[in-house]
């Protein structure tokens, strides 16, 4: 199945044999044109100059249980992802919707539970291992659970995209989207000249703004910092950078404490109140006194300060029980409960293995599904059917028949592949598309997207931790924002900033 | 500013301080044994570094043969400069002045975080060199090139505020112990008990003190005469003009600890006055008649002293 790429469809349908010939998707035309003049080492150049870049500024992560104690560079591909300024209008409408609904529902389940008396989405919910009981009845700022959500979306068609999954609890890879634009515009100006890109590096202000709207009502001037388990985490260099970029403190639990319903920074001029954490630990580090006990990471009492109202979290705890892959499943009808909107984005057809039929159908054709385990995530406890062998086809059979209820199952989709650099030359590699929807007073997202590429040969696995490489995402902007004067553009960038 | 913040970047500059005087010491030792005769054997002339880096004890250890310990050159250039296993290695202080750097890069500037982490990378190419064979002088000139460059990067682009502050406090404390310290064991060394002060000693000794602080220059300008220790001494403790001098370090540690402090009375705000009192109303003369031995190490002591009391007033806060 691997030599089948005529079946997927290209983002660029450029033709490898021959440059020269203009095939190509029409947004992908002028980087054709400019491909097919750059002498044909250009680009290994660029890519090898882009890591010594990456290397010295240190957007590496680390390895667990890697001795010589290695950071690694996540693969950048030079080869950008070009998506219309029609396709983003539709992508960033669906993405923004999904969001909206999925916070109303987050506070549905913590509150009213509507949707449960309507019978949308089943009771077992709350028996889900991700729903907090102790978020119930709490009430959170502008009712935002999930203020930074990572929407991971595919492409099977020219007009087909899937919603994998959502992201919810601490989506990262924010800062990849934000370098990798950087390192395009050193690499490459004279692309940039020829392409009307629209800009994402305004990211980190519009995540300030958003975090500062959710501070408990009162607080004047909130102190906003970003708390991270330490340098030692995989994606310290996303917290350093967004903290620096967003010039607030990055905090680690030890560095905070809970005194008379507050939560305070040790300072050097003594204890500083902190009234917005934007955190990237688990929930379930969070507090060694409700959560796990073991847990260094987090603070002890800050769910008893957060309950009572003395602090905002970033995301608010227990987000986990709506991008499960257990509630997935019913969001398109949330959509319509909540919004009363049509989805614009649709799921990707699932398999309920709890229902009969489902299981029965998913048992007859496990070599042609991908199986996910519920409550899991990451890439763990999946079973990619087609690529499975007889014996792993076999064990998880077994495992789906005992329980069920734990597992979905979906068709293995045709991901659309990019042009992306490799050792041979220019070849189709996978991608997905996560575009970061942020939530605040407004909900909004820059144009742009973390577009992750599995750099293997028809592999369709595109997390980084197997080896997963990241591209720029290049929004074209309109040709009627075109006629937009430069200064009415400005002013509008700045709007969005303030 | 947050205090673990201020602690890393204060141990950040410190490492890269340490480093650079240990490429120092290593530096002037390597020339002496160029001078025909300079010492009487391998092991006195290379012992004393070690001394200064006060690693004598380990370095034994780690060090002995059947033949008993061996104070070759390649033996302890090895252990001071790239040994992984000695914490005090430009090794290691580099590998934690960049650690330090990496866990709170947020608080520096992007340039100075990238000069620290291009510097580790850097580094790389030494490691597996057999620098007593060749590449000594390249390696020790490298170091201290990049100690400069690590300063002139915080000069150059740190906003004056705390996180600036700290920076170079951990820089001119760690300064004045080093120096304090390669006094005293070259002090120590060449001046018996029994011989009086100011004595005939070996000019390429002293020459040699003097350049391994950037200090030959300086004196010959100063004193234009020949190299007595006893100026030496007073070049290297009292003589405010002279950057690696203890009191000049202490030019620069009064006034930060006054800053950072703020309108608290810190005990380390005192105990600074109390050092800086000392060297600047000080005279030579008694220093050396109640001896300079005592007066380094009461200094040295206290300058400790001083160091964790900054620990204690900014970086550990008590919360209840």
């Amino acid at each position: 199945m691997q030599k089948s790429a005529p079946t997927f469809f290209d983002e660029m349908q450029l033709n490898v044999e021959n440059a020269n010939m203009l095939n190509v998707r029409e947004i992908y035309s002028a980087y054709q044109q400019w491909l097919s003049r750059i002498p044909h080492d250009l680009l290994d150049s660029k890519r090898q100059e882009a890591e010594v870049l990456f290397r010295r500024v240190g957007i590496t992560f680390n390895v667990y249980g890697d001795d010589d104690g290695a950071e690694r560079l996540i693969p950048f591909d030079v080869v950008p992802r070009i998506l219309a300024a029609k396709e983003w209008a539709h992508l960033s409408a669906g993405a923004i919707q999904r969001v909206r609904a999925l916070n109303m529902f987050l506070h549905d389940i913590y509150h009213q539970q509507e949707i449960i008396k309507a019978g949308i989405v089943p009771a077992n919910i709350l028996t889900n291992a991700q729903y907090r009981p102790e978020m119930f009845g709490v009430d959170v700022p502008q009712q935002v659970y999930a203020h930074i959500a990572g929407i991971d979306l595919v492409r099977t068609s020219e007009s087909q995209f899937y919603v994998l999954e959502d992201n919810l609890r601490t989506p990262s890879g924010v800062s990849y989207m934000l370098e990798d634009r950087k390192m395009m515009m050193r690499l490459f100006p004279d692309l940039f000249r020829r392409y009307a890109i629209a800009p994402v590096d305004h990211y980190p202000q519009m995540l300030l703004k958003n975090l500062r709207a959710v501070a408990q009502t009162g607080i004047q001037d909130p102190t906003v910092v970003v708390l991270s388990p330490g340098a030692y985490n995989s994606a310290y260099f996303e917290h350093a950078f967004l903290a620096q970029q967003m010039g607030v403190e990055l905090v680690e639990g030890q560095d905070l404490f809970v005194r008379n319903n507050a939560v305070y920074m040790r300072s050097t001029l003594g204890p500083q109140r902190v009234d917005v954490i934007y955190r990237r630990i688990d929930d379930d580090y969070l507090d060694p006194l409700v959560f796990n006990a073991n847990s260094m990471l987090g603070v002890p009492g800050l769910l008893s300060v957060y309950r009572n109202g003395g602090v905002t979290l970033a995301n608010a705890v227990g987000t986990g029980v709506a991008d499960d892959k257990a509630t997935y499943i019913h969001v398109p009808a949330m959509i319509q409960f909540y919004l009363g909107e049509t989805p614009i984005l649709e799921n990707v057809p699932t398999y309920e293995l709890s229902k009969e039929e489902d299981l029965a159908y998913t048992l007859a054709h496990l070599d042609e599904l991908v199986v996910k385990e519920v409550q899991g995530s990451g890439g763990y406890g999946m079973l990619v059917g087609p690529a499975a062998s007889k014996q792993e086809l076999d064990e998880f059979r077994i495992r789906i028949v005992s329980s069920p209820a734990n597992y979905i199952a979906q068709p293995t989709l045709a991901l659309s592949t990019c042009p992306t650099l490799v050792e041979a030359g220019i070849a189709p590699r996978h991608v997905d598309l996560r575009p970061f929807v942020l939530s605040g007073k407004t909900v909004t997202l820059v144009p742009g997207a973390l577009c992750r590429v599995a750099m293997k040969e028809g592999s369709l696995v595109v997390n980084s931790s197997q080896g997963g490489g990241t591209k720029d995402t290049w929004v074209l902007e309109d040709e009627l924002e075109e006629k937009v004067t430069t200064k009415a553009k400005v002013s509008k960038l700045e709007e969005a900033i303030c | 500013m947050l205090s673990r913040t201020a602690d890393h970047l204060y141990w950040m500059a410190r490492y890269i301080e340490r480093a650079e005087n240990m490429a120092r010491v290593l530096d002037v030792t390597y020339n002496m044994s160029l001078v025909p005769n300079a010492a009487e054997s391998e092991a006195a002339l290379w012992l004393p570094a070690l001394e200064i880096s006060g690693n004598v004890e380990a370095f034994e250890n780690s060090y002995s043969t059947e033949n008993g310990v061996e104070y070759t050159a390649a033996n302890v250039i090895h252990y001071l400069a790239l040994d992984m296993n000695n914490p005090s290695s430009i090794y290691c202080a580099l590998r934690s002045a960049r650690e330090n750097a990496h866990a709170v890069r947020v608080a520096m500037t992007t340039e100075t975080w990238e000069n620290i982490n291009a510097l580790w990378l850097e580094f790389g190419q030494f490691v597996k060199q057999d620098l007593a064979q060749s590449g000594l002088r390249e390696f020790c000139d490298w170091v201290k090139a990049r100690s400069h460059l690590f300063r002139g990067v915080c000069f150059g682009t740190m906003l004056r505020d705390d996180a600036f502050n700290f920076v170079r406090l951990g820089t001119f404390i760690e300064r004045a112990d080093n120096t304090a310290r390669l006094l005293d064991v070259k002090y120590h060394l060449l001046l018996p008990e029994q011989e009086e002060v100011g004595g005939a000693v070996d000019y390429y000794e002293w020459s040699a003190v003097l350049r391994s602080v950037s200090a030959f220059q300086a004196y010959q300008k100063i004193y234009s005469d020949t190299i007595e220790p006893w100026r030496v001494a007073e070049l290297l403790v009292l003589r405010r003009d002279m950057p690696r001098s203890l009191h000049a370090c202490f030019d620069e540690i009064t006034p930060i600890l006054e800053l950072l402090s703020g309108s608290r009375h810190t005990e380390c705000k005192r105990l600074a006055g109390e050092l800086h009192s000392k060297l600047r109303f000080g005279k030579m003369q008694d220093i050396f008649q109640r001896g300079l031995h005592e007066f380094l190490s009461d200094f040295v002591e206290s300058n400790n002293k001083l160091g964790a009391e900054v620990h204690k007033t900014f970086f550990s806060i008590v919360t209840a």
